[in-house]
């Protein structure tokens, strides 16, 4: 995110004196700080994408014009400005800001950015913003309904299927998507002949089902307890 | 990341004539590419999104009784497909044992196909030397972290490892890789896609600048009653393969007519072990037989500093893997 750091000398905006900082720069400073990356949808939309700071000039490629995009998420239309190489979680993020989704290691090794896209949960980092244009995507914060949690975000709540919450946005993305993958009849590794439906959503088929989902909490029995709750309920075994 | 240009394709030719631009590369489920792109390992200037191509994304019967599976269906409904899951199980469970469900989703069988090695040495630009990232340049491996690394068909240059299970399963299944171009269409025997290091290690696959994967296609299914798919890693999901192994069979009650047996994380390419299918094949199968197969397939084995109980990790594997695909209970190793 270091392309939208303003260079010394920059004539986008006016330079900060030492005793009045712009809020930008404290944003920027607070947020390298942090190292997060800082959120470039503050003023993305009103002025155009700064030069990268050029740490090594031959390695460092000028960015693409951002060109619009318009993603569908949780109903709702959002038109943005994107450059190219933003992923589907930093658009999500940092230029639509729905911040329930989460960066975790953006590698695709965690599962904590994890969205449905027409109903499929995938990780979003992996994948570019600008790929999903016309597709529905769903993120934490579309699963409740006109304030009504779903019945997979009450029953994390009933298990306490979390202890610090970061993971939880891609857990429950997964969840949803476990339980229908399941009611369609996928199979799974653990399942023990995959020529027929598995027969039942035990302990184990949820904890491979989940697998892609990593908690450094270590809430997994909780979680399991919480999928198994509402796949009981739904399916009148409970 | 670096910046990038992109464009989403409509149909291969267009797709095929877009990747003619230097610093070109498809990009489909992404799953690989964008990862060794923030790792900086990959660093196109343009992307042709073909997961937007029409015809590509189905699986459908062939005239002698095969399937073909368009090169842009994800792993996921490779893997649930009910033919795949009837007819080739073996596939199914390879598809099934890889990555995670999200990663299934978006990864397509083309780009499985094109999955590049998960040594660290490669993926870290943090080290100066590998052969494949930086031709020429060394292989730390070889005296470094090999673990993870091939105990079979490894060069002086190279010691990585192709990570992918469902690779395993076709080259146990005698699949055919298409491919377009801009000249014309081709087929690749499953055997002959994925290379060995030799002294170009920085080539995976015997693809040619240009081409694209349509389609994998398989041949009729003559082992769905008796095949399985092992795969061994350090956690019990979502881990790449220390060894696997795709065993296939046709059974005459206790006696082996056919087997096929592939193995994963133990070279640069998914291995075909035929002097163990040879000695299994016509016989009884017996503890005997099977342990023998098992030790010959491993009779090349050079293993490296770290990864010596791979040797005996893939016979092992190797016995239990063919005992399941026969129906036999109990192990023996």
């Amino acid at each position: 995110m270091s392309r939208n750091r303003v260079p010394p000398g920059s004539d986008e905006e006016p330079t900060p004196t030492a005793d009045q900082p712009s809020r930008r720069r404290f944003l920027q400073s607070a947020a390298a700080a942090a190292t997060v990356g800082v959120a470039p949808h503050l003023h993305a939309q009103t002025q155009p994408a700064a030069p990268p700071a050029p740490a090594s000039p031959a390695e460092v490629r000028a960015p693409e014009p951002p060109q619009p995009v318009t993603l569908n998420i949780n109903g709702r239309a959002y038109a943005l400005q994107l450059e190219p190489r933003v992923t589907l979680l930093d658009a999500l993020r940092e230029y639509a800001g729905l911040m329930g989704t989460k960066k975790g290691c953006d590698r695709g090794q965690c599962g904590a950015c994890t969205v449905l896209v027409e109903g499929r949960r995938i990780n979003s980092c992996l994948t570019l913003a600008v790929m999903h244009e016309g597709e529905t995507i769903t993120t934490v914060e579309g699963l409740a309904s006109q304030g009504v949690l779903s019945p997979i975000q009450r029953a994390f709540i009933e298990h306490d299927a979390f202890q610090c919450g970061y993971c939880t946005p891609g857990q429950l993305c997964s969840a949803t998507a476990l339980l229908n993958e399941f009611n369609s009849g996928t199979a799974s590794t653990v399942t023990a002949d995959v020529r027929t439906r598995p027969p039942q959503l035990s302990d184990d088929e949820i904890r491979e089902r989940m697998s892609g989902n990593i908690c450094r909490c270590g809430a997994y029995a909780n979680i399991v307890a919480a999928v198994r709750t509402v796949h009981d309920g739904n399916t009148g075994n409970a | 990341m670096d910046a990038i240009s992109y464009e989403r394709a409509g149909d291969v030719s267009s797709a095929l004539r877009a990747a003619q631009q230097p610093g070109t590369m498809f990009i489909g489920g992404g799953t690989n590419l964008l990862d060794l792109m923030k790792g900086g390992v990959e660093r196109p200037v343009h992307l042709v999104d073909i997961t937007h191509l029409r015809g590509l994304d189905t699986i459908g019967t062939l005239p002698d009784g095969g399937l073909r599976i368009g090169a842009l269906v994800r792993n996921s409904d490779a893997a649930n497909h009910a033919l795949v899951r009837e007819q080739y199980p073996l596939l199914s469970q390879a598809f099934l044992s890889g990555a995670s469900p999200q990663l299934r989703n978006m990864a397509t069988v083309g780009g499985n196909l094109m999955q590049r090695t998960r040594c660290g040495y490669f993926y870290d630009t943090a080290f100066t030397q590998c052969n494949k990232r930086q031709p020429g340049s060394g292989c730390a491996s070889i005296e470094g972290q090999n673990r993870t690394h091939a105990i079979l068909g490894a060069s002086s240059q190279c010691v990585a490892v192709n990570p992918s299970d469902m690779s395993v399963a076709l080259v146990a299944l005698d699949a055919v890789v298409r491919v377009s171009s801009l000249r014309g269409e081709r087929t690749i025997p499953i055997a002959e896609f994925h290379r060995l290091p030799a002294d170009r290690p920085e080539v995976d696959t015997t693809l040619q600048p240009g081409e694209l994967i349509t389609a994998v296609d398989l041949p009729p299914p003559l082992f769905s009653d008796h095949s399985h798919y092992l795969k061994v890693r350090d956690r019990a999901s979502y881990a790449f393969a220390l060894v696997s192994v795709a065993a296939a069979l046709q059974m005459d009650g206790h006696m082996v007519r056919t087997a096929h047996i592939a193995l994963g994380g133990v070279a640069h390419k998914p291995w075909r072990a035929s002097v163990a299918e040879q000695m299994l094949s016509g016989k009884p199968l017996t503890d005997t037989t099977l342990r023998a197969a098992a030790a010959a397939a491993m009779g090349e084995a050079q293993p490296l500093s770290g990864n010596r109980f791979k040797v005996q990790l893939a016979q092992r594997s190797i016995v239990r893997a063919v005992n399941q695909a026969a129906g036999r209970t109990g192990g023996v190793a």
